[in-house]
C-alpha cells in the first residue's frame, strides 16, 4: 500500500505511466466516431433511402414517407419507456398484454356510452394500474422482471379474452378516431407521429439531462453500487414500470382509435418487436448502456425498411427473417468491434511497456 | 418425512391432488384411467420441450426460439414424408430430430462464440426460423391426405397399451432425469447456473455447456415437431406459435429459478402436468375455454408469489439459526 502511494506520488498519476495510451490523437478519434453504433445506424438509414429510392419511384414521396409512420408509431411510443426499463437491467414483455386490457376497458366504456375524453382517461389509467402491478411484484417481492411480466402478460390478455370471448367492440365515438387516424390541421403530418416525436424529446430530456436518467445508467451498471451510493433503486424501477404502463395505455388509445375495434388478440407480438427496436438502437440488454438517439434511428430504419420492402413486393416472411437477422447482427457486430478495440489497446500498451523498459535499460547502462 | 414435505415437488403434487379433487366433484369421470392417459398424452409434448427449456433456464438463459424450431422441423419432416412417401418413418423421425439439433446448434454457437445474450439470440432466431418455415413451404400446408399412414401413426401407435407419444415423453423424462442427476455434464449445467465464476474455476467449460444445452433443446424440439405434425395430421406454418411461453410457465410452476442454478426435472414434469390438467379440465367443469389464458396467468403468478415468499421465509429461518 505504501509502496503504491510512493509510486503514484512519483509519477503523479494513479495509473502506471507505461499503461497510458494516447487516445486523443485524430486517428483514434476518427476510429471511435466511425465505429459508434449511432453513426452506423445513420449510414444504414442513408443507404436504405438511396437504395429504395433508386429501386422504386414511390419511396421518396413526402406523403408516403409520412403516412407510413402510422404503421410503426405505436411501437415507437412503446419503445421509449422500454429504453428506461432495459437500461436499468429489467425487461417488460407484458406491454402488449397491457394494451389488450386497456383497449378492452375502453371498448367496454364506449359500449356503455362514455365520451372521448373519458375513454382516453380510462385507457391511460388502466395502463398505469397494470404497470404499477408489475412494478410492485418486481420490486416489492424481488422477483425477476421477465418471469413476472411473462405471467402478467397472460393474465392481462386473459382477462380481456375471458370477458370478450370471440366478440369485439367496434363502436367508438367519431371524435375518438382522431388519435390514430387524424392529421395535424390540414397538413400531411399524422397526429401519431407528432405525438411520438414530442414524447421522444421529453423522454430524451429525462434520460440525458436529469438526475433520474443518470440514476438509470447507475442502476444498470451495478444496482448494488447504485444502492450503496444512495439511489433508491426500487423506487426508480417501480417508476419505470408505471411509466411503461402509461405509455402502453397511450399506445392502446392510438391503436384502438386507428383500427376502430377491440379484439382480445389486439397488438399480439408487439412486445418482441419493441424489444427488437430498443436493442437495435444500441441499448445493451444487460443494462447500463445506450441512448435515445440510437433507438429513434432504429425505429425509422426498421419502419422504412419494411415500407420499402413492401413497395418492392417482398413477402412479409422475408421481412421477418431480415428483422431477426438484424437483431442478432446489431449485438454481434458491436461486441466484435469492442473486443477488437480492447485487444488493440492492450497490444499498444504492451508495446509502450517494452519500449519504456528498453529506454530504462539504456539509462541504466 | 419432513424433508419430503419441504420439497417443492411435494407442494406441487399436493396442489395437483387438490385440483383433481375439485374437478372430481364436478365430473367424476375425469380421473378415470382412460382420461388420465388422455391428459398425459396431451401433455407429453409440453413435458419434453419444457425439460429442454429447463436446462436452458438452469444456465441462466432462455430459449424463445424453440416453438419456431418445432414449427420448422415439423414442417420439414412432413414435407419429407410428402415428397418421399417410401422413406421409412424412423428415418424421418431422425431427420426431424437432426434438423432440430442443427437449429439449436446455431443458437448455441451464436451464444457461445458470438457472445450474443441468449434472449437476443433466440428472439432473433425465433423470427428467422419461423420465416424460413414459410419460405420452405411456400406458405402451403401439408395436410392429412398428403401424409402417409405410417407417418401419422408415429404418435398414435401403441405399445403395451400406452401410445408412442406417451412412451416418448416417458423415455425423454427418464433419460433427462438420469442425465441431470447423475451425469457429469448435467451437473456442470447446474454449476454454470449456480455460480458461473466458481464453475469456470473448477474447470467447467461454459462454451461447451452452452452448445450442448441449446443443441439438446433443438433435438427435443425437433422430436416434438415430428410428433406434433403427425398427431394433428397437419403441418401448418404457424405450428406451436406461443408455445415457448408455455414451456417457461411450466418451468416457473415447477419451481425452476429464472435466475438459473436451481430446479429439478421432476418439478418441471409436474409443472407441465399441472398446466395440462388445467387446460383439459376447463370444458369438464363447464368453464368457457376463453378463461384458459387468464386462469393460467393467475396460477403462474400465484405459484411464483408463493415460491418467493416461502424462499424468503426459509432464508430468514436460516439467518436466525445462524445468529443464535
Amino acid at each position: 500500500m505504501i509502496m503504491d502511494r510512493k509510486k503514484s506520488e512519483g509519477s503523479k498519476s494513479i495509473v502506471d505511466k507505461s499503461r497510458l495510451v494516447d487516445e486523443s490523437g485524430l486517428n483514434s478519434r476518427i476510429v471511435s466516431f466511425v465505429t459508434k453504433w449511432e453513426f452506423i445506424l445513420v449510414v444504414l438509414l442513408l443507404l436504405e433511402i438511396v437504395v429504395f429510392s433508386n429501386l422504386t419511384p414511390h419511396f421518396l414521396n413526402t406523403f408516403n414517407l409520412l403516412n407510413t409512420t402510422f404503421t410503426f408509431s405505436e411501437k415507437a411510443i412503446l419503445a421509449l419507456p422500454m429504453i428506461f426499463i432495459i437500461l436499468s437491467g429489467d425487461i417488460d414483455i407484458s406491454v402488449a398484454g397491457i394494451m389488450a386490457l386497456s383497449s378492452f376497458a375502453m371498448g367496454y366504456a364506449s359500449s356503455q356510452g362514455a365520451g372521448t375524453g373519458v375513454l382516453v382517461l380510462i385507457g391511460l389509467c388502466v395502463g398505469v394500474i397494470a404497470g404499477f402491478f408489475n412494478g410492485l411484484l418486481v420490486t416489492g417481492l424481488n422477483m425477476p422482471a421477465i418471469a413476472v411480466t411473462l405471467a402478467s402478460m397472460t393474465l392481462f390478455r386473459g382477462i380481456s379474452q375471458a370477458i370478450l370471448e370471440d366478440q369485439a367492440y367496434t363502436e367508438y365515438p367519431e371524435k375518438f378516431g382522431y388519435f390514430g387516424q387524424g392529421y395535424i390541421g390540414d397538413s400531411m403530418v399524422p397526429f401519431e407521429l407528432v405525438l411520438f416525436l414530442v414524447l421522444a424529446v421529453i423522454m430524451g430530456f429525462v434520460l440525458h439531462k436529469t438526475t433520474y436518467g443518470r440514476k438509470l445508467y447507475a442502476i444498470g451498471n451495478s444496482s448494488s453500487a447504485a444502492n450503496f451510493s444512495g439511489i433508491s433503486v426500487n423506487k426508480v424501477r417501480l417508476t419505470n414500470f408505471v411509466l411503461n404502463g402509461l405509455f402502453a395505455g397511450i399506445a392502446a388509445v392510438l391503436l384502438t382509435s386507428r383500427i376502430g375495434s377491440t379484439r382480445p388478440n389486439i397488438a399480439t407480438g408487439f412486445e418482441l418487436e419493441v424489444i427488437t427496436l430498443v436493442v437495435l438502437g444500441g441499448v445493451s440488454i444487460t443494462g447500463g448502456k445506450g441512448n435515445i438517439f440510437g433507438v429513434v434511428l432504429a425505429i425509422f430504419l426498421l419502419g422504412y425498411l419494411k415500407f420499402g420492402m413492401g413497395l418492392l413486393n417482398i413477402s412479409a416472411k422475408v421481412m421477418i427473417i431480415t428483422t431477426g437477422a438484424l437483431l442478432i447482427i446489431a449485438v454481434l457486430i458491436p461486441g466484435f468491434m469492442d473486443s477488437t478495440k480492447a485487444r488493440n489497446k492492450l497490444k499498444r500498451q504492451q508495446n509502450l511497456e517494452t519500449t519504456e523498459k528498453n529506454l530504462n535499460k539504456g539509462i541504466d547502462e | 418425512m419432513r424433508e419430503l414435505i419441504k420439497k417443492r415437488e411435494f407442494t406441487l403434487l399436493l396442489l395437483i391432488a387438490v385440483m383433481l379433487m375439485l374437478i372430481v366433484t364436478q365430473a367424476p369421470s375425469f380421473v378415470s384411467p382412460e382420461n388420465i392417459l388422455r391428459i398425459i398424452n396431451d401433455t407429453s409434448i409440453l413435458i419434453m420441450v419444457s425439460i429442454g427449456q429447463f436446462m436452458v433456464i438452469l444456465t441462466g438463459g432462455i430459449d424463445l426460439s424453440l416453438a419456431s424450431i418445432i414449427g420448422f422441423s415439423g414442417m420439414a419432416a412432413s414435407m419429407l414424408n410428402q415428397y418421399f412417401p417410401d422413406l421409412p418413418v424412423i428415418l424421418i423421425l431422425f431427420a426431424g430430430m437432426g434438423i432440430g439439433t442443427f437449429l439449436g446448434l446455431i443458437n448455441g454457437v451464436l451464444i457461445a462464440f458470438g457472445k450474443v445474450p441468449p434472449i437476443i439470440t433466440t428472439l432473433g432466431t425465433m423470427s428467422i426460423f419461423r420465416g424460413f418455415t414459410f419460405v420452405m413451404s411456400k406458405g402451403q400446408w401439408v395436410t392429412a391426405h398428403e401424409m402417409t399412414e405410417s407417418y401419422m401413426n408415429i404418435p398414435h401407435g401403441s405399445f403395451l397399451g400406452l401410445s408412442n407419444l406417451i412412451w416418448a415423453g416417458v423415455i425423454v423424462s427418464l433419460v433427462m432425469y438420469y442425465f441431470m442427476k447423475y451425469v457429469r455434464t448435467g451437473r456442470e449445467i447446474y454449476a454454470i447456473g449456480g455460480n458461473k465464476v466458481a464453475a469456470l474455476f473448477v474447470g467447467v467449460k461454459e462454451n461447451k455447456i452452452n452448445i450442448i444445452v441449446y443443441s439438446l433443446v433443438g433435438l427435443l424440439s425437433g422430436l416434438a415437431g415430428v410428433m406434433w405434425t403427425a398427431r394433428y395430421a397437419a403441418a401448418v406454418n404457424e405450428t406451436a406459435i406461443g408455445f415457448e411461453l408455455f414451456t417457461v410457465a411450466a418451468c416457473v410452476l415447477g419451481g425452476v429459478s429464472i435466475a438459473g442454478g436451481s430446479g429439478t426435472v421432476v418439478g418441471v414434469i409436474l409443472g407441465a402436468l399441472f398446466l395440462g390438467i388445467l387446460t383439459n379440465a376447463l370444458p369438464v367443469v363447464h368453464l368457457s375455454p376463453f378463461y384458459q389464458l387468464g386462469l393460467q396467468g393467475v396460477v403462474i403468478l400465484g405459484a411464483m408469489i408463493i415460491n418467493t415468499l416461502s424462499e424468503k421465509r426459509n432464508e430468514k429461518k436460516l439467518l436466525n439459526r445462524r445468529l443464535q
